[in-house]
């Protein structure tokens, strides 16, 4: 039991702070890497702004058009519950808003906790189904890579083990959410060399998108 | 000129490495949806299809060489190199099964504008030597010719001739002080000779000041199917240099999706500077000749008819509605096809692909999707506005045994045009 309390202690204290240093760090590279590289001017007469067309596409992006949907309805049905389960999961469960207010000082209502723990079941379940859809599918078959499976592990790992320690099925508890912990700090150190940092980028991909598709004139 | 090598290929890769193209490699997630929007992929069913695979070249120059982690992995040995091999293999995605249509940059959740990136790996590709036989060809063919496909001033003229004894309308050649330089497409004249007398009939009816220029009439730039900025730059001055000869103010791209893509949006960063002109297609100035009352049209066309959206046109340069306020001038029975606008389908043949004979029967695949939608909506004819489109329309619909005519939107409106009485002239009115 005293083991278990260690490592509790050191994911919360000693490693919690390497993450976010490394995590804080490498997302800043990564952003900074985008924004030196820049644009070339653009001599070309535009037939609108670009401001506007960009950042009506950060959000507009975030749903399929009806052909996309009925061609390929389980990737964005899939990845949608995962998405939402996983926010929802990360955003109105009490423990994630209490720390998250420790180092914001922001706070904001949760969710009861059996619907968190219900929502959370839903993700585990939707993760599992992207997981044989990756390898059965052949398109994802043929283009994912050690680092797609890798990243799979890893969110996998955090939702299971955050599930399984709110549901206390592993003893001892400080040892199970010393894991939830421990794979959430992993995540957030993959998170600027993988595919994740995508949650950071994916609005600066879709602000170009937007904005070379609008200065063209064209709602993209 | 100096040998193309791997080397010269990686520094133009290198060279193509921008914000945008390191925004949407950060954000790839794999998702594989790009694929559903590909016609190579959707007909063909072959995942290397998938567009996010057919830029791995250039994402692997990104990531090696401007990335923190790719430097960190080259440090240990971990680093995927692009070699002449790979881009060998990769030549085949990157020119046959691909039309840079855009229509992945459209649907990717992510935002990735692959289309963008595609043109881009070009660059490399001929760098390192790895461009299609067809392309370098058509490339090297309109350096010296001032045609993709050698086609030269006399031939034009003799069409000349025959447009003006048909209408018994002047063609104005090398006209200064014109208002608009016309441009054409060799695959127009040589295929579709009614355009040039429908836009002779169309500009005499509404009184538009314009002319071709001896110097230049080749609006196509096979520069930018091949992706070499050198031959595109070089393509795009002589326009410019025939325009400002003229002292036109107005240039119009043909009945040519990637013609006018090239001179509007490309045109002005190949050479580096804005242009003392604006630049049309040809359905825009047809559509403002329209709307401010200068076009008087007769009769109607009954048929069921149907439209193809050029992707360069309406998807790559916003000219969506033009095209639909002109069918309702002349057509009653008009029909779009399910997916159009922004969201169209590629003909298949667009981006260089039917300057490459190799690619044939890829171009033949991803055709079987527009026909399709043609089916779909049970179009008599289809009517469409650009010369590529209209050939691989046209060749694919015989293919298949359809018997659906196809139609160039301009020559569609020119039979309708109302017969005036020839303006009275300032002689007559003091008479």
């Amino acid at each position: 039991m005293s083991g278990s309390m260690e490592f509790l202690l050191w994911t919360k204290g000693p490693m919690f702070n390497v993450a976010i240093a490394i995590f804080a760090i490498g997302l800043l590279v990564r952003i900074a890497e985008i924004f030196v590289l820049g644009r070339e001017r653009n001599y070309a007469e535009p037939r609108a702004s670009e401001w506007l067309p960009g950042l009506r596409t950060v959000f507009t992006r975030t749903v399929a058009d009806p052909g996309t949907f009925k061609r390929a309805p389980f990737n964005v049905v899939v990845g949608w519950v995962w998405h939402i389960g996983f926010l929802i999961a990360l955003l109105l469960f009490v423990p994630h808003i209490k720390l998250i207010e420790s180092l914001t000082g922001l706070s904001w209502p949760a969710l009861p906790n059996p619907i968190i723990s219900m929502v959370t079941a839903v993700t585990l379940v939707a993760l599992i189904a992207t997981l044989i859809h990756r390898m059965t599918h052949p398109v994802k078959r043929r283009i994912s890579t050690i680092e797609d499976y890798l990243v799979w592990t890893v969110v996998f790992a955090v939702v299971l083990t955050g599930f399984l320690a709110f549901n206390r099925m592993i003893n001892p508890y400080p040892l199970v959410l010393g894991m939830h912990i421990l794979s959430a700090e992993i995540m957030l150190i993959l998170l600027p060399f993988t595919k994740l940092t995508h949650i950071f980028t994916l609005f600066i991909a879709r602000w170009y998108n937007g904005a070379a598709f609008g200065r063209k004139g064209v709602q993209s | 000129m100096s040998e193309l090598t791997l080397e010269r290929g990686l520094a133009a890769f290198r060279a193509e490495v921008d914000g945008p193209v390191a925004a949407f490699f950060s954000s790839c997630v794999h998702c594989g949806i790009c694929a559903q929007a590909c016609p190579f992929y959707v007909e063909t069913g072959d995942p290397k299809y998938t567009p996010i695979l057919k830029l791995e070249p250039l994402r692997r120059v990104w990531e090696n060489d401007f990335t923190l982690w790719g430097r960190i992995k080259g440090l240990i040995g971990l680093q995927q190199k692009v070699t002449d091999q790979m881009l060998a293999e990769w030549e085949e995605l990157l020119y046959d099964s691909c039309t840079m249509c855009g229509r992945c940059s459209m649907v990717c959740p992510v935002g990735n504008d692959l289309a963008l990136m595609i043109r881009k790996s070009r660059e490399g590709m001929v760098q390192s030597g790895h461009a299609p036989e067809g392309l370098i060809a058509a490339s090297v063919r309109a350096i010296q010719t001032g045609s993709p496909m050698g086609l030269q001033w006399k031939t034009l003229a003799v069409q000349i001739k025959h447009v003006e004894d048909s209408s018994g309308l002047a063609v104005p050649v090398d006209k200064d002080g014109a208002e608009y330089l016309v441009l054409l497409s060799s695959m127009e004249v040589i295929n579709f000779p009614e355009y040039l007398e429908a836009i002779t009939r169309i500009f005499a009816h509404a009184g538009v000041s314009w002319t071709l220029s001896t110097d230049c009439f080749e609006a196509t730039n096979a520069g930018i199917q091949i992706g070499n900025k050198d031959v595109a730059a070089e393509l795009v001055e002589r326009v410019v240099a025939a325009a400002e000869k003229l002292r036109v103010s107005k240039v119009i791209s043909p009945e040519c999706g990637h013609a006018f893509t090239a001179i509007r949006w490309e045109g002005p960063n190949l050479i580096g500077r804005s242009y003392p002109f604006k630049v049309f297609h040809i359905i825009e100035v047809l559509d403002e000749l329209r709307a401010a009352g200068r076009i008087q049209t007769e009769g109607m066309e009954t048929d069921r008819l149907s439209m193809h959206d050029p992707c360069n046109l309406a998807r790559k340069s916003g000219v969506i509605q033009q095209q639909r306020n002109l069918m309702n001038l002349v057509a009653e029975n008009f029909v779009d096809l399910k997916e159009h606008g922004k969201l169209q389908w590629c003909c298949g043949a667009g981006g260089g692909v039917s300057s490459n004979e190799r690619a044939e029967p890829l171009k033949m695949a991803a055709f079987k999707h527009k026909k399709a939608q043609i089916e779909e909506v049970n179009a008599e004819r289809m009517v469409t506005m650009c010369a590529t489109c209209r050939t691989q329309l046209e060749e694919g619909l015989e293919e298949f045994n359809m018997d659906i005519p196809v139609v160039g939107l301009t020559e569609m409106i020119a039979e309708h045009l109302v017969e005036k009485p020839r303006p009275a002239s300032p002689a007559d009115a003091q008479a």
